[in-house]
């Protein structure tokens, strides 16, 4: 019980006729990043705001470090902190005013609130800017700036709602970085996110979700081996050749080989066991075979499996945005 | 902007710099009721001071209304502008800063629509200070929109017989009124969908509210169910009562049916705002 950070049963909330969130059973052990993973309108932010005790459930239950989110919302309130979807700081007032305004109302005094901002602007590369008002940021400080007041008085768990839609690799590299430093010092980190890809980076365990409902739930290795490892894709230089290099993928990785519309192109799935290691090698492997054929390729390309692919393969349906 | 890119260009969290800000330091206690009123309070001012622009409300507006006014009706209600102006010029600040008082919920729902509101609401603090925040910074704007008033009316001739003690009483039970009245905007700002939405409401409400009163001419002057309405009016006393603190003749009926009204108004709506708040 105590290693659990987050735990829910059945947990439900309706709107209107949407059920944003239908039925949802979590277990988030402590100390470690937990992805929750699933499309646009899943029920991602709605499942994140009840377990920050903003929005009531309709149903179910949900504790957060063993304390009921509605009963006992004051002593989960005093563990968590969220950094929203959407900026949650106040984009007229500048950097340090922010923080500032945080730390006295997390309880420091004036000089102890001012001297945390000061050194938090510091760690998070903010200095320069801690006079401008938030709303002059580019969106790589922006995600700073609230992951810096989200961690102002180091939360037991922190939630982190699509930490980079929106951002540049660069400064999605920057996040994910300081979520990895924020959970090396002891902090527990719930992260939404549409991308297997950083979940899969980030995350030790992974929850997918789609329509409210939890359709998988594994570490990501398990749940890419559900689902294969990725995709291989060939170009070839000649046409003609390309029956044969069908039959030679399909037998070296020992998957159906689709025919693309380009008439020199050909994907192949493959499974890997869910490693990237194992993929990559399978597919070396394959390709060693062509050029053993006899059969020149210009191009290769070995992708991951996309969140469409996942959601192909756990559901019957392509992962589409729900029209309300 | 060039600052933009280069700072995010040249950042990479450092591990150890990260580090020492994550250490878990002795956690403070949480702040009490009081204090955290006070830090949204200094929100409110900060908010004023970046936006300086909002203040051309609170200072244009009610040095219009009390121009406007004044040589409008004073010829003909009161012979003269001057001799009008010692009547009109407590209704007119009380109609002033009462107008004001809906700005309020203009802010208020511009700000639940912002992530920040979220932040607020899972710090363990006192639930309502956010909201008295709001209302500090509203209450120097009432302030300033009361003073200017009150010193145009000094400059055009009004003499209140209560002195500075009588025009300060009046300005203060005016403050305490509008603070109490303005629950009343926090609520519709937490309730409605719009910022549009509450300002229709606002003026729906006030329009009725400071015009079918005593501000502009004696009810006596008034038909039968027309004296009803503006009677009941809680426009009507707040009006009475700071004429008699100006006038340096304290009318104690009414201004025990201003105190009244105004626990009343903050004990409805301020539960009802709390109520939204939580349930958001
Ligand atoms: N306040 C609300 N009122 C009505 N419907 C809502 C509300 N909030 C969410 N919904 C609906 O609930 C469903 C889940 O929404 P939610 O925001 O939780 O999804 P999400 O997984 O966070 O999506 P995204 O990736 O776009 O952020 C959607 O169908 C959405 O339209
Ligand atoms: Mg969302």
């Amino acid at each position: 019980m105590p290693d659990l950070a987050i735990q829910t049963s059945g947990l439900v909330k309706v709107f209107g006729d949407t059920r944003a969130v239908d039925g949802l059973d979590l277990a988030v052990p402590a100390g470690a990043v937990y992805g929750v993973l699933g499309p646009n309108g899943a029920g991602k932010t709605t499942a994140v705001r009840m377990l920050a005790t903003l929005l009531r459930p309709d149903g179910g239950e949900a504790t957060v470090f063993g304390h009921d989110v509605v009963r006992e919302a004051d002593a989960v309130r005093s563990r968590v902190s969220l950094t929203g979807q959407y900026a949650s700081v106040d984009e007229e007032m500048t950097g340090a005013e922010n923080l500032i305004l945080l730390g006295r109302l997390l309880g420091h005094r004036r000089p102890a609130a001012k001297e945390r901002a000061a050194q938090l602007l510091e760690a998070f590369g903010l200095t320069e800017a801690a006079g401008r008002q938030v709303k002059t940021y580019s969106g790589g400080m922006r995600r700073r700036i609230d992951i810096a007041a989200s961690i102002l008085n180091t939360p037991e768990l922190l939630f982190l709602d699509e930490p980079t839609t929106g951002l540049d690799p660069r400064s999605r590299n920057q996040v994910w970085d300081i979520v990895r430093i924020v959970v090396a010092h002891g902090t527990t980190v719930l992260l939404t996110t549409q991308y297997l890809e950083e979940a899969d980076r980030l995350a030790n365990r992974i929850a997918v979700i789609d329509q409210g409902k939890l359709i998988a739930e594994g570490t990501p290795g398990e749940l890419k081996s559900s689902v294969g490892a990725g995709a291989v894709h060939v170009r070839l230089r000649d046409p003609a050749t390309r029956p044969d290099a069908e039959r030679v993928l399909a037998e070296a990785l020992d998957a159906t080989v689709y025919l693309d519309a380009d008439p020199v192109a050909l994907t192949a799935r493959i499974t890997g066991n869910g490693r990237e290691a194992a993929a990559a090698e399978q597919a070396s492997r394959a390709l060693a075979r062509l050029a053993e054929t006899g059969i020149v390729v210009d191009d290769f390309s070995l992708g991951q499996p996309s969140l469409d692919e996942v959601f192909l393969a756990l559901t019957d349906h392509p992962a589409t945005e729900e029209a309300a | 902007m060039s600052t933009a890119t280069e700072t995010t260009t040249t950042y990479a969290p450092a591990a150890e710099i990260l580090g020492t800000v994550l250490a878990p330091g002795a956690k403070p206690p949480r702040p009490s009721a009081w204090s955290a009123s006070m830090t949204f309070g200094w929100r409110a001012m900060l908010k004023i001071k970046h936006v300086p622009e909002q203040l051309f409300d609170v200072t244009a507006f009610p040095l219009m209304m009390t121009l406007m006014f004044t040589y409008l009706f004073g010829g003909a209600l009161a012979g003269s502008p001057t001799e009008y102006l010692q009547y009109l010029l407590p209704g007119i600040m009380v109609t002033s800063v009462v107008m004001i008082t809906m700005y309020t919920g203009v802010e208020v729902n511009k700000d639940i629509e912002k992530g920040v509101f979220d932040r607020f609401r899972t710090l363990p603090i006192w639930r309502p200070s956010t909201m008295i925040g709001y209302l500090l910074g509203d209450i120097l704007r009432y302030t300033m929109a009361s003073t200017v008033i009150l010193l145009v009316g000094l400059v055009l001739g009004f003499r209140p017989q209560g002195g500075l003690a009588g025009a300060v009483g009046g300005i203060l039970l005016l403050l305490g009124f509008s603070f109490a009245f303005s629950w009343i905007w926090t609520m519709f700002g937490l309730m409605l969908r719009s910022e549009k939405s509450v300002m229709g409401i606002s003026m729906l409400v006030l329009m009725p509210l400071t015009f079918l009163s005593n501000v502009y001419v004696q009810p006596a002057t008034m038909p039968g169910w027309l004296q009803v309405f503006v009677n009941a009016n809680p426009i009507t006393h707040l009006v009475a009562s700071v004429r008699s603190l100006m006038a340096g003749t304290p009318d104690l009926g009414e201004l025990t049916w201003v105190l009244v009204a105004s626990v009343l108004l903050i004990a409805v709506f301020g539960t009802l705002t709390m109520r939204l708040y939580n349930r958001k």
